[in-house]
């Protein structure tokens, strides 16, 4: 017999990696497909607990590769199946998911990023964004979600399968070891109870009635024999894409009306960057911060306004460059100084944050002096 | 001081004790490796791979040439290695998930083209350094933490015979055996002769080995015997499975 899934809502106290199996269960997922890779796999061990409660299943693959493709059929299939990786299992994830890019279809992956490059640690990074973003070949079509705490772990988890059910395109939850492993409070609840319907799955193949004669058949690929019909298609899909990218895009931020220097950071780094900012204020600095809260699409609109209204942006990230290269591209052709601090693999706390800001402030940012060439 | 005993002289000493939990069945392993290459001094030619797993603990294990690769790849970097200068000796060591599962393409296309390295793996029925998840070997009925309610093979399988697996698509010169930490003597014995048969330039070596793993079975030393010796021998039988005429010898 299958037990009801949340009925109400519910304040608890747990890990991240147990926080996505639930929200998994409240988007109503059908089944996950995974292979064992730390600091995700709890979301395996929670789903396999629960899983025969409420009528789910799972399937541990053979490798991520396989983990994906698996999630491509069973989306194919008209589940909804998801996956979760980190690291060396989300460069295998890569190549699944350029299929389904290509077949535009919903899968949902749920990473917790660790160190790199390749196995490094096993604990934290955000170095996973460029690989999230912009990994396999193609064009990085996908949507991403970068978390930066619990209740956003389930908020983004549950509407990570609705975007990727209604855009169809494949959906990401960015989210590191630390929220995987660490204990924090949240509230969970019935997505119906606070207005978020849930998007029913519909399947690719086996549809009803007999093909070729109550229908056609479905006929899905992702090999193209002319160049200009894959332009066409990749053209396609990339205008529906940019379409889609503003209603998509979120970010928060504070205090930028007015900032002299604005703090951009992304997941839990983002809390040491609210943090700062919040005590520079106090301090009378005039600061604020951006947050982008999907990294693809970014909030492009937002950030050129940004990028043209402060005179300087200070990109915080644990990782060398990861969001700035993205963050600097849009923001291309604005008027502020873009500068870093980049700690690969590292957590980064909000004093140091602030005693970098505070740098920045006394002695304004200083334009490299050229060296003159020497000869020879 | 009590006696000691002896560590192999391929052992590296600064490197002990070593990271395993007690209990282990890779440092036993490891011991017996260490002993056969001192027998067969080859000591300045061998190159040692591990994978990802507990067996990325031994990546400064030895005294010897050591490269720790991703999970699953230990067999094509040592293969690369090996067709590169074929004059070393190229030890592949990982465990089950590495060998059966994510790397199990190498492991066939490695066995199918005779590959003349030595592939040694440490069966010890789950995936030990994630935590303990099911495993190819996981035997029906096992609990581990992505079968909680026990290992059910309608729905996961049965327990991958890997030696017979690679026995059966390996072609002449092949060295296939199953040996167990609770058979030392054959355990060393199958160990060595996979050496020579490389060393030889026979074919492609291969030694499963029954390993403990008291931490993720939770298990107290008279029952982790009690679970390689009763349950996984039940359902690994042990021994050689396939010998070349050109090694000779008995595997007691
Ligand atoms: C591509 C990739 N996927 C997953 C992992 C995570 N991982 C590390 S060790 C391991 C399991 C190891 O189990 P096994 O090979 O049986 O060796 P044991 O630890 O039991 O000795 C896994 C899945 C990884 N490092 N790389
Ligand atoms: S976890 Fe298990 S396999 Fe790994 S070192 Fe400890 S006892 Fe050995």
């Amino acid at each position: 017999m299958s037990e009801k899934t949340i009925q109400e809502e519910k304040r608890v106290f747990m890990t991240g990696n147990e926080v996505v199996a639930w929200a998994a269960i409240a988007a109503k997922a059908d089944i996950m497909y995974g292979y064992p890779i730390t600091p995700q796999n709890e979301i395996m061990h929670y789903w396999t607990r629960l899983a025969p409660k409420y009528n789910k299943t799972f399937l541990q693959t053979e490798d991520e590769l396989s983990a994906g493709f698996t999630t491509v059929g069973g989306v194919m299939a008209g589940r909804k199946a998801f996956t979760a990786t980190a690291g060396p299992g989300n460069t295998l994830m890569q190549e699944p998911m350029s299929m389904a890019e290509m077949m535009r279809l919903p899968t949902v992956v749920v990473i917790q990023q660790r160190g790199g490059p390749s196995t490094a640690t096993v604990i934290y990074s955000q170095q996973e964004v460029t690989l999230t973003t912009l990994g396999g070949n193609g064009e990085g079509m996908r949507i991403v979600y970068s978390t930066a705490n619990h209740q956003e772990l389930y908020d983004y988890t549950i509407k990570a399968f609705n975007t990727a059910w209604k855009y169809r395109f494949p959906t990401f939850v960015l989210g590191d070891g630390y929220q995987a492993k660490m204990r924090e409070p949240l509230t969970m609840y019935k997505p119906e109870e606070r207005g978020v319907q849930i998007i029913e799955p519909q399947a690719f193949v086996g549809l009803a009635g007999v093909p070729g004669r109550d229908r056609p058949p479905a006929h899905h690929r992702n090999t193209y024999n002319l160049e200009e019909e894959l332009y066409e298609k990749v053209s396609h899909d990339m205008a529906e894409f940019e379409r889609i990218a503003p209603e998509v895009a979120e970010f928060q931020a504070e205090n930028t009306d007015d900032a002299e220097l604005v703090v951009v950071g992304h997941g839990v780094v983002f809390r040491a960057v609210r943090e700062a900012v919040n005590n520079l204020r106090e301090q009378g600095h005039k600061v604020g911060y951006f947050r982008p809260v999907t990294l693809r699409p970014l909030p492009v609109q937002q950030i050129k306004e940004l990028s043209a209204g402060v005179s300087k942006i200070l990109v915080v990230e644990s990782a060398y460059g990861q969001l700035a290269r993205l963050f600097k591209e849009v923001a291309y052709g604005g008027t502020a100084e873009i500068t870093h601090l980049f700690r690969p693999g590292i957590g980064i706390t909000a004093t140091e944050v602030e005693v970098r800001v505070k740098g920045l402030l006394e002695t304004g940012l200083r334009k490299p002096r050229l060296r003159k060439a020497s000869v020879g | 001081m009590a006696p000691q005993p002896k560590m192999p002289r391929s052992w590296r000493a600064e490197t002990k004790p070593h990271k395993f939990c007690p209990g282990c069945g890779h440092g036993i392993i490891l011991k017996f490796l260490g002993e056969a290459i001192d027998e067969l001094e080859i000591h300045d030619k061998v190159v040692f791979g591990c994978d990802i797993g507990c067996s990325l603990l031994s990546w400064d294990f030895f005294n010897l040439d050591s490269v720790q690769t991703h999970h699953g790849r230990t067999i094509p970097v040592m293969t690369g290695i090996k067709r590169a200068r074929p004059e070393l000796i190229c030890i592949a060591y990982m465990g089950d998930g590495g060998g059966y599962s994510i790397g199990a393409q190498h492991m066939v296309a490695a066995a199918a083209r005779n590959e003349k390295i030595t592939a040694i793996l440490a069966n010890n029925t789950q995936y030990a350094m994630t935590g303990g998840q099911m495993a190819p070997t996981t035997l029906p009925g096992q609990k581990t933490e992505t079968s909680p309610y026990g290992r059910d093979p309608e729905v996961t399988g049965y327990p991958l015979q890997g030696p017979e697996m690679v026995s059966a698509i390996t072609p002449d010169g092949a060295y296939v055996a199953r040996s167990s930490i609770g058979n030392l003597r054959q355990l060393k014995a199958a160990l060595k002769k996979a050496l020579e048969n490389q060393i030889n330039g026979n074919g492609f070596s291969f030694v499963e080995a029954l390993s403990s793993c008291p931490t993720n079975w939770r298990t107290n030393a008279k029952d982790t015997w009690s679970f390689i010796e009763n349950e996984m021998s039940k359902q690994f039988k042990v021994g050689e499975i396939k010998a070349p005429g050109a090694v000779q010898g008995e595997v007691g």
